[in-house]
């Protein structure tokens, strides 16, 4: 379904070249709920955004459905990741002065759904992720927990096949986390593919697959661990 | 929801900024509404005045000097009348009324008075070249006196003293000036003997502490006729309208009239063009003013919102808002913030203008729907123009390198 292709990212600045990804090659099938971990640099959210059409790389292709992302245009691209992926991200990245309602009926405005409709499924969205009495409630009204839910629901408004999270429990406490992962779980059996970038050993182990990163390479591939700590970031 | 939900709810998150700007604007845009008001209504009322002085343009012979004619009203040389119809068919504008006018010296009774042949309006749409002209359907634009002639026509005396013109004369009527009624103890209905002819008075002018009062007006064919002078004048008033005469005129019927000499009541005029200038001079500082401080103060309100929404533009990106999206959220409040400076600022400037121009300028001032249009158009573009490039740089920022700051 995803797949990179000997994908190189070098980041150019201040008469310096840093390698964020090197010669990545990744197959994600659909279904696959799978954790990219390794320390802090290694090129985890280069990778995660690369695969969401966010970031062109040096070298190398991304194909989604065995179209290439990066020979479309920008726009393009947009339109893909509006129909086809969902970001969650560490920091949320909720719109500060929209309603918990309106901040999960942007990936609808977006798509061109009426208002009724939008109402309709981000009030839905909200039920699903335990905040339905808090649909008009600002972000800033909400604890990081109910805020990253919110982010959830809107991430999932627009059905997305692929869900792209990056440290979506970094922010949260052990228990809210728990919370995050398992509606992540959960949102994988419906049989949409996650890829989850964590450093939590705790969060990585229940993916179904674990690919590892150092100095923007993949690790040799490990079967699914028996062991959390043997495959997760030093921490 | 909609974009303008977007636009609506982001505006009033940062209301400090938001009112910097708004203000900028709605000054900028008061100052240059205000301004326009009073200076329109201020050239009214001057064109007003010059208008009830009458005539502001004289066609002299070329060696005529201007004081000979206002002091003995006499020339020694005489042009053809043909100068008229020159006049008259030409595509010249701003000729709000032409007198042709031939004097000639007379003794009534022992004593001088000057006899002065005019044309009368009638002669003008009896003739089908100056009729097609159309010298008295022009529009009086410039705040002339309107004469209207067709329901309650205002007395000969008054048409003739302030317009220079009268509707008709018969070829043995005669008009008197004061002076020359009181001498010789004349008054309307009586007949006087003028170069051997009766004439019968029509009308007693009144006072004016010119020239005119020691004048008797008849018929200029008439006058030609009994002096044997032919088709000739010695002099042509004319009502030009001071917006025009501002903007040239007296060059072009100089040009028109090459053997004639044109001149015009220069002071008044003078004042009239200065005011203009200075009016229209301060309103181009203004625009100036209001373009470069508004246009700065909303592009730089503009830039530092980009700034400051740069993670709320990455995320919109990642969930799949492509580059005319967040273009058109900018725009859209951009053209908020104009729209709403471009009102309030109208109706500020209009307020300034219709309380403060009676006292500051001494003139009644009233809105003028035409400024609402013309300031919101202005407010728009700036806030608009001022906006484009901030727009463009959100609309193209890197969602990846945003997205990926701390």
């Amino acid at each position: 379904m995803l797949r990179m292709e000997a994908v190189t990212k070098i980041y150019d600045g201040r008469g310096r070249t840093v390698a964020g990804l090197r010669s990545v090659t990744l197959d994600i099938s659909k279904d696959d709920f799978l954790c990219v971990v390794g320390p802090s640099g290694c090129g985890k959210s280069t990778l995660l955004l690369i695969l969401g059409g966010m970031l062109s790389p040096t070298e190398g292709r991304v194909l989604l459905d065995g179209q290439s992302l990066y020979a479309l245009s920008p726009d393009k691209r947009a339109n893909l990741r509006r129909e086809k992926i969902g970001f969650l991200f560490q920091t949320f990245n909720l719109v500060p002065y929209l309603s918990a309602l309106e901040n999960v009926q942007i990936p609808l405005v977006l798509a061109g759904l009426n208002g009724p409709c939008q109402k309709e499924r981000a009030a839905a969205l909200l039920q699903q992720v335990g905040l339905a009495d808090r649909l008009h409630h600002k972000p800033s009204e909400l604890s990081v927990g109910q805020q990253q839910r919110v982010a959830l629901a809107r991430m999932l408004a627009n059905n997305p096949e692929i869900i792209l999270a990056d440290e979506p429990t970094g922010n949260l406490d052990p228990d809210t986390g728990e919370q995050i992962v398992a509606l992540l779980e959960e949102i994988n059996k419906e049989g949409r593919t996650v890829v989850m970038v964590t450093h939590d050993p705790r969060f990585a182990v229940r993916a179904k697959k674990t690919v590892r990163l150092r100095t923007g390479s993949v690790v040799p591939e490990e079967s699914k661990p028996a062991e959390p700590s043997k495959h997760c970031c030093p921490h | 929801m909609h974009l303008r939900t977007i636009v609506w709810r982001e505006l009033f998150e940062r209301k400090n900024q938001l009112a910097t700007s708004f203000l900028a604007i709605l000054v900028g845009i008061a100052a240059i509404v205000s301004i326009k008001n009073v200076t329109f209504y201020s050239e009214k009322a001057v064109a007003k005045e010059l208008d009830a002085l009458g005539a502001n343009i004289l066609i002299l012979p070329k060696s005529a000097s201007l004081q000979g004619y206002y002091s003995a009203d006499l020339q020694d040389e005489e042009f053809p009348e043909e100068y008229v119809t020159r006049l008259s068919s030409s595509d010249l504008q701003g000729l709000d009324n032409l007198s042709p006018k031939l004097s000639v010296p007379t003794e009534i009774e022992g004593k001088r008075f000057t006899l002065t042949g005019i044309l009368p309006k009638s002669e003008f749409q009896a003739k089908a070249a100056w009729q097609g002209a159309g010298i008295f359907s022009r529009p009086q634009g410039c705040g002339t006196v309107v004469v209207d002639t067709t329901c309650n026509p205002p007395p000969v005396q008054e048409t003739l003293v302030r317009r220079r013109v009268i509707e008709t004369l018969g070829s043995t009527e005669a008009l008197v000036g004061a002076d020359v009624a009181t001498t010789l103890g004349l008054n309307e209905g009586q007949t006087i003997k003028l170069l051997g002819k009766p004439f019968n008075i029509i009308a007693v002018l009144p006072q004016t502490g010119t020239i005119d009062d020691s004048r008797i007006f008849v018929h200029l064919h008439r006058l030609q006729e009994l002096t044997g002078k032919g088709s000739v004048l010695n002099a042509i008033e004319i009502v030009g309208c001071c917006n025009q005469i501002s903007k040239g005129l007296v060059q072009k019927i100089n040009k028109l009239l090459p053997d004639a000499k044109v001149v015009t009541i220069t002071q008044v005029v003078d004042t009239q063009i200065k005011t203009n200038r200075m009016m229209s001079r301060l309103s181009l500082i203004f625009l100036a003013i209001i373009v470069l401080v508004g246009g700065a103060s909303i592009a730089n309100y503009m830039y530092a919102n980009v700034f400051e929404r740069r993670r709320e533009i990455g995320t919109l990106m990642a969930l799949g808002a492509g580059t005319s999206f967040i273009l058109r959220m900018f725009l859209l409040k951009a053209l908020l913030l104009g729209l709403a400076g471009g009102l309030g600022g109208y109706a500020l400037g209009t307020v300034l203008a219709v309380t403060l121009g009676p006292r500051l300028a001494g003139i009644p001032v009233l809105p003028m729907w035409s400024l609402l249009a013309w300031g919101t158009g202005l407010s728009l573009a700036i806030a608009l123009a001022a906006s484009y490039f901030p727009a463009r740089r959100a609309a193209h920022l890197d969602p990846s390198a945003v997205l990926q700051e701390v």
